[in-house]
Protein backbone atom coordinates (compact mmCIF):
# COMPACT_ATOMS: atom_id res chain seq x y z
CA UNK A 1 0.00 0.00 0.00
CA UNK A 2 1.64 3.48 -1.03
CA UNK A 3 2.26 5.58 2.21
CA UNK A 4 1.38 9.28 2.88
CA UNK A 5 4.55 11.29 3.13
CA UNK A 6 5.52 13.52 5.38
CA UNK A 7 7.75 16.53 3.77
CA UNK A 8 9.66 19.09 5.33
CA UNK A 9 9.79 22.23 3.01
CA UNK A 10 13.19 24.10 3.34
CA UNK A 11 12.87 27.65 2.20
CA UNK A 12 16.05 29.03 0.92
CA UNK A 13 17.39 32.65 0.46
CA UNK A 14 20.79 32.90 -0.05
CA UNK A 15 23.00 31.41 2.33
CA UNK A 16 20.45 30.05 4.45
CA UNK A 17 17.81 28.50 5.47
CA UNK A 18 14.98 30.80 6.30
CA UNK A 19 10.88 30.65 7.13
CA UNK A 20 8.36 33.50 7.37
CA UNK A 21 4.46 34.11 8.00
CA UNK A 22 2.08 34.53 5.30
CA UNK A 23 4.89 34.76 2.64
CA UNK A 24 6.83 37.50 4.27
CA UNK A 25 8.66 38.80 7.43
CA UNK A 26 11.37 35.80 6.86
CA UNK A 27 13.11 34.71 9.42
CA UNK A 28 16.18 32.93 9.91
CA UNK A 29 16.52 29.39 10.76
CA UNK A 30 20.12 28.19 10.41
CA UNK A 31 22.18 26.68 7.63
CA UNK A 32 20.82 24.25 4.69
CA UNK A 33 23.28 21.63 4.62
CA UNK A 34 23.55 20.22 8.24
CA UNK A 35 19.37 20.83 8.09
CA UNK A 36 19.95 18.54 4.43
CA UNK A 37 21.96 15.95 6.70
CA UNK A 38 19.68 15.93 9.90
CA UNK A 39 16.73 14.64 7.48
CA UNK A 40 18.75 11.93 5.74
CA UNK A 41 19.88 11.01 8.78
CA UNK A 42 16.51 10.48 10.14
CA UNK A 43 14.89 9.05 6.89
CA UNK A 44 12.15 11.24 6.22
CA UNK A 45 10.25 10.72 3.57
CA UNK A 46 11.09 12.86 1.24
CA UNK A 47 12.70 16.98 1.12
CA UNK A 48 11.10 20.09 -0.96
CA UNK A 49 13.76 22.75 -1.03
CA UNK A 50 13.08 26.08 -2.52
CA UNK A 51 15.23 29.29 -2.87
CA UNK A 52 12.71 32.00 -2.03
CA UNK A 53 14.38 34.67 -4.35
CA UNK A 54 14.76 32.68 -7.46
CA UNK A 55 11.69 33.92 -9.30
CA UNK A 56 13.41 37.46 -8.94
CA UNK A 57 16.34 37.12 -11.06
CA UNK A 58 16.85 36.09 -14.62
CA UNK A 59 19.90 34.30 -13.23
CA UNK A 60 20.00 30.56 -13.47
CA UNK A 61 18.78 28.39 -9.88
CA UNK A 62 22.11 28.23 -8.01
CA UNK A 63 23.67 25.07 -9.63
CA UNK A 64 26.58 24.71 -7.61
CA UNK A 65 24.84 25.28 -4.40
CA UNK A 66 22.37 22.69 -5.09
CA UNK A 67 24.85 20.07 -6.15
CA UNK A 68 26.65 20.38 -3.21
CA UNK A 69 22.68 20.10 -0.94
CA UNK A 70 21.78 17.02 -3.13
CA UNK A 71 25.07 14.99 -2.40
CA UNK A 72 23.84 14.33 0.69
CA UNK A 73 20.55 13.57 -0.13
CA UNK A 74 19.79 9.94 -0.17
CA UNK A 75 15.82 11.11 -0.49
CA UNK A 76 13.88 12.38 -2.99
CA UNK A 77 14.33 15.50 -3.58
CA UNK A 78 12.50 17.95 -5.04
CA UNK A 79 14.40 21.63 -6.30
CA UNK A 80 11.85 24.87 -6.57
CA UNK A 81 12.27 28.50 -7.19
CA UNK A 82 13.45 30.20 -10.70
CA UNK A 83 12.68 27.51 -12.68
CA UNK A 84 11.31 28.99 -16.44
CA UNK A 85 13.91 26.87 -18.65
CA UNK A 86 14.03 23.29 -20.12
CA UNK A 87 17.93 23.16 -19.75
CA UNK A 88 18.04 24.36 -16.41
CA UNK A 89 15.67 21.22 -15.18
CA UNK A 90 18.80 18.83 -17.20
CA UNK A 91 21.25 21.01 -14.46
CA UNK A 92 19.20 20.50 -11.65
CA UNK A 93 18.44 16.96 -12.55
CA UNK A 94 22.39 16.08 -13.05
CA UNK A 95 22.58 18.22 -9.34
CA UNK A 96 21.11 15.75 -7.73
CA UNK A 97 17.45 16.97 -7.44
CA UNK A 98 14.54 14.38 -8.19
CA UNK A 99 11.61 16.60 -9.30
CA UNK A 100 11.78 20.38 -9.99
CA UNK A 101 8.50 22.52 -8.56
CA UNK A 102 7.57 25.11 -11.40
CA UNK A 103 5.23 28.14 -9.86
CA UNK A 104 5.45 31.51 -11.41
CA UNK A 105 7.08 30.93 -14.87
CA UNK A 106 4.19 28.43 -15.27
CA UNK A 107 1.67 31.96 -15.54
CA UNK A 108 3.88 33.59 -17.98
CA UNK A 109 4.86 30.14 -20.22
CA UNK A 110 2.49 27.12 -19.36
CA UNK A 111 3.89 24.85 -22.39
CA UNK A 112 7.49 25.09 -19.69
CA UNK A 113 4.84 22.05 -17.83
CA UNK A 114 4.64 20.09 -20.88
CA UNK A 115 7.91 20.81 -22.13
CA UNK A 116 9.02 18.94 -18.35
CA UNK A 117 6.51 16.40 -18.57
CA UNK A 118 7.23 15.30 -22.37
CA UNK A 119 11.06 15.24 -21.64
CA UNK A 120 11.50 14.28 -18.10
CA UNK A 121 8.12 12.35 -17.37
CA UNK A 122 4.93 13.61 -15.84
CA UNK A 123 6.48 12.43 -12.59
CA UNK A 124 9.25 15.06 -12.33
CA UNK A 125 7.59 18.25 -12.36
CA UNK A 126 5.04 19.13 -9.48
CA UNK A 127 3.13 22.14 -9.96
CA UNK A 128 3.53 24.31 -6.88
CA UNK A 129 0.33 26.76 -6.58
CA UNK A 130 0.07 29.83 -3.77
CA UNK A 131 -3.26 31.25 -3.06
CA UNK A 132 -5.21 33.28 -0.97
CA UNK A 133 -8.68 33.67 -0.70
CA UNK A 134 -10.09 37.12 -1.98
CA UNK A 135 -13.22 38.48 0.20
CA UNK A 136 -15.63 36.61 -1.76
CA UNK A 137 -14.32 33.73 -0.89
CA UNK A 138 -13.03 33.00 -4.22
CA UNK A 139 -9.24 30.94 -4.37
CA UNK A 140 -7.18 33.13 -6.21
CA UNK A 141 -3.14 32.23 -7.18
CA UNK A 142 -0.19 34.11 -6.99
CA UNK A 143 2.81 34.38 -7.97
CA UNK A 144 6.37 35.57 -7.42
CA UNK A 145 6.09 34.37 -3.82
CA UNK A 146 2.65 35.55 -3.22
CA UNK A 147 3.23 38.89 -4.72
CA UNK A 148 1.52 39.21 -7.88
CA UNK A 149 -2.06 38.02 -8.39
CA UNK A 150 -2.60 36.24 -11.17
CA UNK A 151 -6.47 36.12 -11.69
CA UNK A 152 -6.36 32.11 -12.22
CA UNK A 153 -8.95 30.08 -10.02
CA UNK A 154 -7.33 27.56 -7.91
CA UNK A 155 -9.35 24.78 -9.15
CA UNK A 156 -9.37 25.68 -12.92
CA UNK A 157 -5.20 26.59 -12.71
CA UNK A 158 -4.89 22.87 -10.94
CA UNK A 159 -6.46 21.08 -13.85
CA UNK A 160 -4.79 23.26 -16.37
CA UNK A 161 -1.59 21.97 -14.52
CA UNK A 162 -2.59 18.59 -15.27
CA UNK A 163 -3.80 18.47 -18.24
CA UNK A 164 -0.55 20.16 -19.48
CA UNK A 165 1.40 17.18 -17.50
CA UNK A 166 2.35 18.28 -14.05
CA UNK A 167 2.88 14.97 -11.74
CA UNK A 168 1.66 16.13 -8.60
CA UNK A 169 0.10 19.20 -7.07
CA UNK A 170 1.53 21.28 -4.20
CA UNK A 171 -0.65 23.88 -2.55
CA UNK A 172 -0.15 26.53 -0.29
CA UNK A 173 -2.39 28.70 1.63
CA UNK A 174 -0.23 31.63 1.78
CA UNK A 175 -2.75 32.78 4.66
CA UNK A 176 -2.36 30.07 6.68
CA UNK A 177 1.76 30.22 5.72
CA UNK A 178 3.69 30.42 8.77
CA UNK A 179 1.04 30.79 11.17
CA UNK A 180 0.99 26.71 12.41
CA UNK A 181 -2.87 27.36 12.83
CA UNK A 182 -3.68 24.47 10.90
CA UNK A 183 -4.60 23.87 6.75
CA UNK A 184 -6.46 25.86 4.61
CA UNK A 185 -8.91 22.24 4.51
CA UNK A 186 -11.47 23.33 2.41
CA UNK A 187 -8.93 24.39 -0.08
CA UNK A 188 -7.03 21.04 -0.25
CA UNK A 189 -10.37 19.10 0.04
CA UNK A 190 -11.35 21.12 -3.28
CA UNK A 191 -8.06 20.81 -5.69
CA UNK A 192 -7.91 17.37 -4.57
CA UNK A 193 -11.48 16.65 -5.33
CA UNK A 194 -10.82 18.15 -8.98
CA UNK A 195 -7.03 16.59 -10.00
CA UNK A 196 -6.07 12.46 -10.07
CA UNK A 197 -2.90 13.34 -9.96
CA UNK A 198 -1.30 13.34 -5.89
CA UNK A 199 -2.42 16.89 -3.91
CA UNK A 200 0.87 17.50 -1.31
CA UNK A 201 -0.86 20.01 1.48
CA UNK A 202 1.39 23.02 2.39
CA UNK A 203 0.72 26.32 4.79
CA UNK A 204 -0.24 25.85 8.19
CA UNK A 205 0.63 22.84 10.06
CA UNK A 206 1.52 23.40 13.25
CA UNK A 207 0.27 20.21 14.83
CA UNK A 208 0.06 16.23 14.09
CA UNK A 209 -3.89 16.49 13.99
CA UNK A 210 -3.30 18.80 11.31
CA UNK A 211 -1.71 16.51 8.91
CA UNK A 212 -4.08 14.07 9.63
CA UNK A 213 -6.68 15.81 8.69
CA UNK A 214 -5.22 17.56 5.94
CA UNK A 215 -5.48 13.56 4.67
CA UNK A 216 -8.18 11.84 6.26
CA UNK A 217 -10.88 15.22 5.87
CA UNK A 218 -9.12 16.90 2.98
CA UNK A 219 -7.51 13.76 0.94
CA UNK A 220 -4.35 15.61 0.59
CA UNK A 221 -1.46 12.34 -1.00
CA UNK A 222 1.28 14.29 1.40
CA UNK A 223 1.34 16.67 3.84
CA UNK A 224 4.44 19.27 3.42
CA UNK A 225 5.72 21.86 6.45
CA UNK A 226 8.31 24.21 7.34
CA UNK A 227 7.58 25.85 10.73
CA UNK A 228 6.29 22.86 12.76
CA UNK A 229 9.38 21.80 12.22
CA UNK A 230 11.79 24.52 12.64
CA UNK A 231 10.40 26.26 15.49
CA UNK A 232 8.33 23.78 17.91
CA UNK A 233 9.52 19.90 19.41
CA UNK A 234 7.35 18.22 16.52
CA UNK A 235 9.24 15.98 14.53
CA UNK A 236 8.28 14.39 11.00
CA UNK A 237 9.00 10.54 13.18
CA UNK A 238 6.11 11.96 15.51
CA UNK A 239 4.09 13.00 12.56
CA UNK A 240 4.40 9.86 11.37
CA UNK A 241 3.46 8.18 14.26
CA UNK A 242 0.27 10.70 14.71
CA UNK A 243 -0.96 9.55 11.61
CA UNK A 244 -0.42 5.87 11.95
CA UNK A 245 -2.70 5.93 15.16
CA UNK A 246 -5.34 7.91 13.10
CA UNK A 247 -5.43 5.19 10.65
CA UNK A 248 -2.97 6.34 7.99
CA UNK A 249 -0.07 4.08 6.17
CA UNK A 250 2.94 5.33 6.62
CA UNK A 251 6.23 4.11 5.82
CA UNK A 252 8.32 3.01 8.76
CA UNK A 253 12.38 2.94 9.22
CA UNK A 254 14.40 0.20 7.44
CA UNK A 255 15.58 -2.25 9.66
CA UNK A 256 18.08 -4.95 7.93
CA UNK A 257 16.75 -8.67 8.90
CA UNK A 258 20.03 -10.40 10.94
CA UNK A 259 22.59 -12.07 8.34
CA UNK B 1 35.40 -3.12 -7.36
CA UNK B 2 34.20 -0.54 -10.40
CA UNK B 3 31.27 0.25 -11.30
CA UNK B 4 29.78 1.93 -14.29
CA UNK B 5 26.58 4.20 -14.39
CA UNK B 6 25.50 4.64 -17.69
CA UNK B 7 25.31 8.20 -18.48
CA UNK B 8 23.24 8.66 -22.30
CA UNK B 9 21.76 12.42 -21.41
CA UNK B 10 19.34 11.91 -18.69
CA UNK B 11 18.67 10.87 -15.77
CA UNK B 12 19.51 11.68 -11.71
CA UNK B 13 23.07 10.45 -12.19
CA UNK B 14 24.64 12.95 -9.37
CA UNK B 15 22.49 10.31 -6.57
CA UNK B 16 23.23 7.32 -7.89
CA UNK B 17 26.99 7.62 -8.12
CA UNK B 18 27.06 9.24 -4.65
CA UNK B 19 24.79 6.14 -3.05
CA UNK B 20 27.64 4.13 -4.87
CA UNK B 21 30.51 5.98 -3.21
CA UNK B 22 28.64 5.49 0.01
CA UNK B 23 28.91 2.09 -0.33
CA UNK B 24 33.00 1.94 -0.31
CA UNK B 25 32.50 1.04 -4.50
CA UNK B 26 34.34 2.83 -7.61
CA UNK B 27 31.79 4.72 -9.37
CA UNK B 28 32.36 5.50 -13.00
CA UNK B 29 30.49 7.83 -15.14
CA UNK B 30 30.23 5.71 -18.46
CA UNK B 31 29.47 8.92 -21.05
CA UNK B 32 31.01 6.36 -24.42
CA UNK B 33 30.01 2.77 -25.07
CA UNK B 34 33.55 1.62 -25.03
CA UNK B 35 33.99 2.33 -21.51
CA UNK B 36 31.55 -0.19 -20.43
CA UNK B 37 34.65 -2.28 -21.12
CA UNK B 38 36.52 -1.39 -17.92
CA UNK B 39 34.22 -1.78 -15.16
CA UNK B 40 32.76 -4.74 -13.58
CA UNK B 41 28.91 -4.10 -13.75
CA UNK B 42 26.64 -1.58 -14.73
CA UNK B 43 23.66 0.47 -13.97
CA UNK B 44 21.13 1.77 -16.54
CA UNK B 45 19.45 4.87 -15.08
CA UNK B 46 16.80 6.90 -16.19
CA UNK B 47 14.01 8.97 -16.26
CA UNK B 48 11.46 10.44 -18.06
CA UNK B 49 10.09 9.36 -21.58
CA UNK B 50 10.84 5.85 -22.82
CA UNK B 51 11.10 7.13 -26.38
CA UNK B 52 13.53 9.70 -25.88
CA UNK B 53 15.74 7.53 -23.42
CA UNK B 54 15.38 4.50 -26.27
CA UNK B 55 16.54 8.08 -28.97
CA UNK B 56 19.16 8.59 -26.95
CA UNK B 57 20.61 5.18 -26.42
CA UNK B 58 20.23 4.75 -30.25
CA UNK B 59 21.84 7.94 -30.94
CA UNK B 60 25.14 7.19 -28.14
CA UNK B 61 25.17 3.61 -30.26
CA UNK B 62 24.30 1.77 -26.49
CA UNK B 63 22.14 -0.67 -27.76
CA UNK B 64 24.48 -2.54 -29.56
CA UNK B 65 27.05 -1.93 -27.14
CA UNK B 66 24.88 -3.15 -24.07
CA UNK B 67 23.84 -5.96 -26.42
CA UNK B 68 27.59 -7.07 -26.54
CA UNK B 69 28.35 -6.40 -23.19
CA UNK B 70 25.64 -7.44 -21.10
CA UNK B 71 24.31 -10.51 -23.44
CA UNK B 72 27.65 -11.51 -25.02
CA UNK B 73 30.25 -10.74 -22.23
CA UNK B 74 27.51 -11.26 -19.21
CA UNK B 75 28.04 -8.12 -17.69
CA UNK B 76 26.04 -7.62 -14.56
CA UNK B 77 23.29 -5.34 -15.21
CA UNK B 78 20.20 -3.66 -13.46
CA UNK B 79 18.55 -1.19 -14.71
CA UNK B 80 16.87 1.71 -12.56
CA UNK B 81 13.25 2.99 -12.56
CA UNK B 82 13.09 4.24 -16.62
CA UNK B 83 16.69 2.47 -16.78
CA UNK B 84 14.75 -1.21 -15.74
CA UNK B 85 11.32 0.08 -18.41
CA UNK B 86 14.28 0.06 -20.98
CA UNK B 87 15.08 -3.54 -20.70
CA UNK B 88 11.48 -4.46 -21.70
CA UNK B 89 10.54 -5.56 -25.65
CA UNK B 90 8.66 -1.74 -26.43
CA UNK B 91 6.74 0.42 -24.27
CA UNK B 92 3.64 1.88 -25.08
CA UNK B 93 4.34 4.98 -23.65
CA UNK B 94 4.58 7.51 -27.10
CA UNK B 95 2.87 5.00 -29.37
CA UNK B 96 0.35 6.52 -31.55
CA UNK B 97 -0.81 6.08 -34.78
CA UNK B 98 2.04 5.84 -36.57
CA UNK B 99 3.77 3.80 -34.21
CA UNK B 100 0.90 1.33 -32.35
CA UNK B 101 3.21 -1.15 -31.24
CA UNK B 102 5.07 1.53 -29.03
CA UNK B 103 9.07 1.90 -29.08
CA UNK B 104 11.27 -0.88 -28.70
CA UNK B 105 13.56 -1.20 -25.63
CA UNK B 106 16.68 -2.80 -25.40
CA UNK B 107 15.10 -6.85 -25.27
CA UNK B 108 16.97 -8.16 -22.60
CA UNK B 109 13.93 -9.18 -20.62
CA UNK B 110 11.09 -10.35 -22.70
CA UNK B 111 7.67 -7.92 -22.23
CA UNK B 112 5.73 -4.50 -22.68
CA UNK B 113 5.89 -1.54 -20.59
CA UNK B 114 2.24 -0.29 -20.57
CA UNK B 115 0.42 2.80 -18.56
CA UNK B 116 -0.82 2.06 -15.30
CA UNK B 117 -4.33 2.76 -15.71
CA UNK B 118 -4.55 0.69 -18.67
CA UNK B 119 -3.29 -1.88 -16.31
CA UNK B 120 -7.03 -1.08 -14.79
CA UNK B 121 -5.06 0.76 -12.26
CA UNK B 122 -7.70 3.49 -11.01
CA UNK B 123 -5.60 5.26 -8.25
CA UNK B 124 -4.09 8.41 -8.70
CA UNK B 125 -1.19 8.69 -11.34
CA UNK B 126 1.85 8.99 -11.30
CA UNK B 127 2.24 6.26 -8.32
CA UNK B 128 4.50 8.63 -6.07
CA UNK B 129 6.14 7.57 -2.96
CA UNK B 130 7.04 5.02 -0.60
CA UNK B 131 5.42 1.52 -1.19
CA UNK B 132 5.79 -2.01 0.16
CA UNK B 133 7.79 -4.41 -1.72
CA UNK B 134 7.73 -8.19 -2.05
CA UNK B 135 9.43 -10.26 -3.35
CA UNK B 136 8.24 -12.88 -5.85
CA UNK B 137 9.58 -16.45 -4.64
CA UNK B 138 12.53 -17.15 -3.23
CA UNK B 139 14.02 -14.85 -0.49
CA UNK B 140 17.74 -13.75 -0.85
CA UNK B 141 19.41 -12.27 -3.70
CA UNK B 142 18.85 -8.86 -4.52
CA UNK B 143 16.16 -8.55 -1.28
CA UNK B 144 18.81 -10.42 0.90
CA UNK B 145 18.39 -8.65 4.13
CA UNK B 146 15.75 -6.61 3.28
CA UNK B 147 12.11 -7.73 4.93
CA UNK B 148 9.09 -8.20 3.23
CA UNK B 149 6.89 -5.32 3.17
CA UNK B 150 10.07 -3.17 3.35
CA UNK B 151 9.24 0.41 1.51
CA UNK B 152 10.99 1.80 -1.49
CA UNK B 153 10.16 5.25 -3.14
CA UNK B 154 8.03 5.11 -6.72
CA UNK B 155 7.98 7.25 -9.19
CA UNK B 156 6.14 6.53 -12.47
CA UNK B 157 3.02 6.12 -14.32
CA UNK B 158 4.17 3.31 -16.80
CA UNK B 159 4.55 -0.24 -15.43
CA UNK B 160 7.01 -3.11 -16.64
CA UNK B 161 4.72 -6.60 -17.39
CA UNK B 162 7.72 -9.40 -18.50
CA UNK B 163 5.91 -11.87 -20.59
CA UNK B 164 7.34 -14.58 -18.51
CA UNK B 165 5.73 -14.17 -14.92
CA UNK B 166 9.02 -15.63 -13.73
CA UNK B 167 10.88 -12.77 -14.65
CA UNK B 168 9.22 -10.80 -11.82
CA UNK B 169 11.66 -10.49 -8.63
CA UNK B 170 8.89 -8.51 -6.70
CA UNK B 171 5.83 -6.85 -7.16
CA UNK B 172 4.05 -3.83 -5.11
CA UNK B 173 0.33 -2.99 -4.56
CA UNK B 174 -0.81 0.31 -6.15
CA UNK B 175 -4.49 -1.15 -6.58
CA UNK B 176 -4.08 -3.49 -8.51
CA UNK B 177 0.02 -5.67 -8.53
CA UNK B 178 2.63 -3.61 -10.09
CA UNK B 179 6.17 -5.07 -11.38
CA UNK B 180 8.73 -3.85 -8.65
CA UNK B 181 12.06 -5.80 -9.74
CA UNK B 182 12.57 -7.93 -12.46
CA UNK B 183 15.44 -10.40 -12.96
CA UNK B 184 16.67 -12.66 -15.65
CA UNK B 185 19.90 -13.98 -15.26
CA UNK B 186 22.69 -11.45 -14.68
CA UNK B 187 20.35 -8.47 -15.53
CA UNK B 188 17.75 -7.07 -13.05
CA UNK B 189 15.52 -4.07 -12.46
CA UNK B 190 13.81 -2.02 -9.94
CA UNK B 191 10.69 0.27 -10.93
CA UNK B 192 11.93 2.51 -7.40
CA UNK B 193 14.43 4.22 -7.33
CA UNK B 194 17.69 2.27 -4.33
CA UNK B 195 19.52 5.83 -4.64
CA UNK B 196 16.14 7.56 -3.34
CA UNK B 197 15.39 5.16 -0.57
CA UNK B 198 17.88 5.87 2.18
CA UNK B 199 19.12 2.51 4.05
CA UNK B 200 16.36 0.18 2.27
CA UNK B 201 18.25 0.87 -1.28
CA UNK B 202 21.84 0.85 0.07
CA UNK B 203 21.35 -2.60 1.48
CA UNK B 204 19.81 -3.57 -1.95
CA UNK B 205 22.35 -2.08 -3.93
CA UNK B 206 24.91 -3.35 -1.86
CA UNK B 207 23.00 -6.68 -2.95
CA UNK B 208 23.46 -6.00 -6.69
CA UNK B 209 27.46 -5.31 -6.28
CA UNK B 210 28.59 -7.81 -3.47
CA UNK B 211 26.24 -10.83 -4.98
CA UNK B 212 26.69 -11.59 -8.55
CA UNK B 213 25.05 -14.94 -7.96
CA UNK B 214 22.29 -13.18 -6.18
Amino acid sequence: MLKVRVIPTLLWKQFGLVKGVGFDSWRRVGPVLPAIKVYNQREVDELVLVDILGHKSDDDPDFESIEEFGQDCFLPLTVGGGISRIDQVQRLLRAGADKVSVNSAAYVRPQLVTEIAKRYGAQCVVASIDVRADPSGHWQCFSQAGQFATGREVREWAREMEDLGAGEILITSIERDGTMQGYDLALIEAVAGVVKIPVIAAGGAGTYEHMVLAVTQAGASAVAAASMFHFTEQTPAGAKSALAAAGVPVRRPFVAEAE
Amino acid sequence: MKVGVIDYGVGNLGSVMRALEELRVIPVLVTCAIDMQIVDSLILPGVGNFSDCARLLNKGGWFQALQDEVQGRKKPLLGVCLGMQLLASCSMEGANHDVPNGTPGLGFIPGRVEHLSSLGCHLRVPHVGWNAVTPACMRGGLFNGIPVGTDFYFVHSYAFVPDNPADVLATTDYGIPVTAAVRRGHVWGTQFHPEKSSRAGFRLLRNFIEDRQC
